[in-house]
């Protein structure tokens, strides 16, 4: 009604972050803080046979130095199995065993008055070790490769149909292997933690991406009620993932302040992020494809081998969406796991999606080439019109508009088919598309709306901006529920004192806490027409609440706009101090233990109370979601320029149509497509961690030597939305945006190399050296 | 301190070895350690850095102009301008990223020139003019590159952002930013994981015009 959700308008907290005034968590000020500085192992495997800490402890300042053998003793966490906290280890509580399993691995910490005295003390503990033999590279240990289980909570092997026969019936078969790096988060902001105690309770400001489930996390892990625990963390300096589960530095602060008695800061350097808070794992994926002459798919295989680490299982599934991108009547996806020495991989942008998409949509490239079809035109040969893995219609689907406005905004029909035919000066130019696909989740989220007497509004859940505009677009939510201006608005986030939120994870955020925040609104906007309709001296006294519309701060009535008032005048005449509605939403769109991104039924138990009395949650609680199937799709498109004396790879044009229902803010969206775009280029082109190969140390440990795009890496990017309200995914009808734009990409640029050059690289990133070797 | 070099950082193994063995002994002498077991190497770089380094050195004078205050700082000299910014004046608008000079976050303007305030010591900048971005807007009026950055969304989580604005705001005073080209060369330096730095070319392209 008042079109705000959608509009393109500025970040509510830009302006914060344009002056240096957004608050990240190393930057609270407490008094008498200290400083913490880790040390980790620097072997892969073994133990601790001494640690001399006393040169550390005679530095003048140095107020604690905590090893496995004097820290507090922490308690192991029960498994959880309603998601609501996650360790990132959780077979390595820190500092309590002599055990090595990484290089990297916390094995102190050293508190001081001063960060300068800290990280010089912590030069100064000298470990001995007795090593044990380590194994750190995949192809050492595949013998041992095991089948994995599930990845949050979907089944890790699957098949439809019978693969043999699909192979059997074949006349076109594709089959190759290809690999995936390990990759790191690097977010700017390092991962940083302050704990502060007073008596048995614990605030704790952190940079993470699910703020109950750190404090939950940690309460676990003290032994200590959640209850005690108060974790703050209003803005994130990106997370990409690396700050979903919680790692040991959260806990190690808290103990650190334990023991010193004072407010304790611990910030991770750039190197110790490397080891400690996650990574994606390698993984080598060998892709079959089996089709007709005509190109219609008689089977789809996908078999990934992945590593985690000795003290967790972390699954890359990079197989997941393979089962629901393409029409086949035959396929089967496997995922093996290897146990590594190395630190534990965990979720990063589009886990499973990012790499399993390269080796597919590289597997329909190269099919393509031996069909002499194009390679959009195979995609929509076996485009699935509902999900083939459930037979469930689509939510909402639109990939044929995206490869349709795709290719003509990349001007793909100019394009010479044949490879290595096109060239640019002394370049050789190529194109390149991909299909981009992530899950449309959704989950459990409450909000809380405040009506205040001036007719300003307080908002808040739970929830975290990491850089993808909760803050914008949850006040957008607010001020089209209430008609009252994005201005009069404020939205609060990120404070475990807020209504329950989830792990801003998944690319769920907009659309589970957007309905809570949604539902809350229109309760209490109600609310107050009630209050205006009971109210002898307002005009709007006695009418009905579904004649009564709000804009501009006003509630009016819909067919005499002149018979109203504003906010501010119904609750200024009125006894209450401020109007408030707090909702529940608990739809959720990750099925737990089936197979696909479906709906949950609708009347589990304790529906009725759902959405804690509000009509809004209860009528978006009505929708039988379990009919469908929630996935974005989008297209990808890449033209390079390939230097063929150097093999310097430059991507000079990119077009990313994506179809995520509607979308709620077209910058803060935008923006969101073109970072996943460009950490797709990253991927595609430069990222790889690489580890000593007689050590297993991590050598690649900085932004020098792990390289991230620059600006100047950087082509024009187009992004274009479908915009169709997905009808089913919520009241407004729009999905996550912040991962499907890293899907596809990587793939799009190793089919426009292929194009330009005639070398198909299947070994992630795309370095000079292996289009020159080639 | 008596000897310069023994104040080096002990913690880096790849840093230049000042005295005693040379660089490529030294190397030589790890590599031979770390074959098979991967320990022995370790410790002889903990033993040969521990043989010397000094004692923690006291606390130095400095006076700098920030933002426009005087400020007069006893300092251990260790400390660099970044962590005096945000650990001992409260000025936590420049970030700490990488703390090698490698991404930018923590760009500030040192007598008007950029600078990465993270290899900047503080004793080095006696009597400096510092600007961090907090200095840049004049009461509400932002700067006009902080402007164009809201305007054009030439950020996400922020925290590259006082740096990438920093580098601008040098950038054009410097008379550089003639063509996108040349923006997206000289702004290399400040990394934006999110990846906005298609909204930062943006943003600086229409400052140009008002700066």
């Amino acid at each position: 009604m008042n079109e705000i959700i959608g509009k393109p308008i500025d970040r509510v907290d830009g302006r914060l972050k344009v002056t240096g005034g957004a608050r990240y968590a190393a930057e609270f000020q407490l008094p008498n803080m200290a400083y913490a500085y880790l040390v980790q192992s620097t072997i892969a495997k073994g133990r601790i046979r001494s640690m001399d800490v006393s040169k550390a402890v005679a530095v003048s300042g140095v107020l604690a130095v905590l090893t496995h053998e004097n820290a507090p003793r922490l308690k192991t966490p029960p498994e959880d199995k309603s998601f609501e906290s996650k360790l990132g280890e959780k077979d390595l509580l820190p500092l309590q065993r002599d055990q090595i399993y990484y290089d990297g691995q916390h094995i102190a910490v050293i508190v001081a008055d001063t960060f300068e005295r800290a990280r010089d003390a912590a030069s100064l503990i000298k470990v001995e070790y007795d090593p044990e033999n380590a194994v750190f590279q995949m192809e050492q240990a595949l013998s041992q490769a095991y089948e994995a289980k599930e990845s949050f909570g979907r089944k890790a092997q699957s098949r439809r149909g019978d693969p043999d026969a699909g192979f059997a019936a074949a006349s076109i078969k594709c089959e190759e292997t290809y690999i995936t790096p390990i990759e790191h988060h690097n977010a700017m902001e390092p991962h940083a933690t302050i704990a502060n105690w007073n008596g048995d309770e614990l605030t704790v400001y952190d940079s993470t991406q699910w703020v109950l489930g750190t404090r939950k996390s940690i309460a676990d892990l003290l032994g200590i009620s959640a209850e005690n625990v108060r974790v703050i963390s209003p803005f994130v300096g990106g997370g990409f993932g690396s700050k979903g589960f919680m790692w040991a530095h959260p806990v190690i602060a808290a103990m650190a302040a334990k023991t010193v008695g004072r407010p304790v800061k611990l910030v991770l350097t750039r190197q110790q992020m490397f080891s400690a808070t996650g990574h994606r794992p390698r993984t080598i994926q060998k892709i079959g494809l089996g089709a007709t002459r005509e190109g219609k798919f008689t089977v789809v295989s996908h078999r990934t081998t992945t590593q985690t680490s000795v003290v967790e299982e972390f699954l890359e599934p990079s197989g997941m969406s393979t089962r629901v991108l393409y029409d086949s009547p035959a396929m089967e996806v496997k995922h093996l796991l290897v146990r590594l020495n190395t630190g534990t991989p965990c979720p990063m942008r589009a886990p499973g999606e990012a790499s399993g998409t390269f080796a597919v949509e590289s597997a329909l490239d190269e099919l393509s080439y031996k069909l002499k079809i194009d390679p959009i035109q195979l995609r929509l040969l076996n485009y699935a019109d509902k999900n083939p893995q459930t037979n469930q219609p689509w939510s909402g689907k639109n990939l044929k508009q995206c490869y349709e406005r795709g290719a003509a905004a990349i001007n793909w029909a100019q394009r010479n088919p044949e490879p290595r035919s096109m060239r640019e000066g002394r370049f050789l130019a190529g194109y390149g598309m991909a299909t981009a696909t992530y899950p449309g989740n959704r989950s459990a989220a409450s909000a809380k709306v405040q009506v205040l007497r001036d007719g300003s509004v307080i908002a808040s859940s739970c929830t975290q901006d990491i850089g993808t505009g909760t803050y914008t677009i949850m006040t957008q939510i607010v001020s089209e529920a209430l008609g009252i201006p994005v201005a009069r608005i404020e939205f609060k986030l990120g404070d475990s004192k807020l209504p329950k939120g989830p792990v801003s994870g998944g690319s769920q955020t907009a659309a589970s806490v957007g309905p809570a925040v949604q539902a809350a609104a229109l309760s209490a906007r109600s609310k107050v027409v009630k209050l205006a309709i009971a109210d002898k001296d307002s005009p709007l006294h006695g009418r009905k609440e579904d004649e009564i519309v709000s804009k501009n701060d006003r509630l009016f009535l819909a067919d005499d706009t002149s018979k109203g008032e504003t906010y501010a005048t119904i609750l200024g005449r009125s006894q209450v101090p401020f109007i408030e509605a707090e909702c529940q939403t608990r739809v959720s769109t990750r099925e737990k233990s089936g197979d696909e991104n479906t709906g949950t039924k609708k009347n589990e138990a304790g529906a009725k109370e759902s959405g804690g009395g509000c009509f809004a949650a209860t009528s978006d609680e009505n929708v039988d979601r379990e009919q469908y199937s929630f996935h974005s799709f989008g297209a990808q498109f890449a033209k390079v320029q390939v230097d063929p004396l150097l093999g310097m790879v430059r991507v000079v044009k990119w077009v990313s149509v994506m179809d995520i229902g509607r979308v709620l803010n077209l910058k803060t969206a935008r923006n969101q497509v073109c970072g996943g775009v460009i950490m797709g280029l990253g991927m595609a082109l430069m990222e790889e961690t690489v580890l000593d190969p007689n050590r297993g140390r991590i050598v690649t440990r900085d932004l020098a030597n792990y390289h991230v795009p620059v600006h100047a890496d950087i082509p024009d990017i187009d992004v274009q939305f479908i915009d169709n309200p997905d009808p089913f995914i919520n009241p407004f009808g729009g999905r996550g945006v912040g991962e499907i734009g890293i899907t596809g990409a990587p793939a799009a640029i190793a089919n426009a190399v292929y194009h330009a050059t005639g070398i198909r690289i299947r070994e992630l990133p795309i370095t000079p050296d292996k289009l020159i070797s080639a | 301190m008596s000897d310069p070099d023994e104040n080096l950082p002990a913690q880096h193994l790849n840093s230049a070895v000042p005295s005693g063995p040379t660089r490529r002994e030294f190397i030589g002498q790890v590599a031979v350690a770390g074959i098979g077991f991967g320990i022995g190497s370790n410790l002889h770089a903990e033993d040969y850095f521990q043989k010397t380094r000094a004692a923690a050195p006291g606390e130095t004078t400095v006076h700098l102009e920030i933002n426009g205050a005087q400020k007069t700082l006893r300092l251990d000299p260790r400390v660099t301008l970044l962590d005096t910014l945000r650990e001992k004046l409260a000025l936590t608008g420049t970030k700490k990223g990488c703390d090698h000079g490698q991404c930018g976050a923590c760009t500030v303007l040192v007598n008007g020139r950029r600078v990465n305030s993270c290899l900047t010591l503080t004793v080095a900048c006696q009597n400096a003019k510092v600007t961090t971005v907090e200095g840049l807007a004049q009461g509400d009026a932002l700067h006009p590159v902080q402007a164009a950055f809201l305007k054009h969304d030439a950020f996400q989580c922020g925290y590259c952002t006082s740096g990438q604005i920093c580098s601008a705001v040098g950038l054009l005073s410097e008379g550089h930013a003639q063509s996108d080209a040349e923006i997206r060369e000289l702004m290399s330096g400040n990394i934006c994981r999110c990846g906005a730095y298609q909204n930062i070319l943006a943003a600086i392209k229409e400052a140009r015009v008002a700066v």
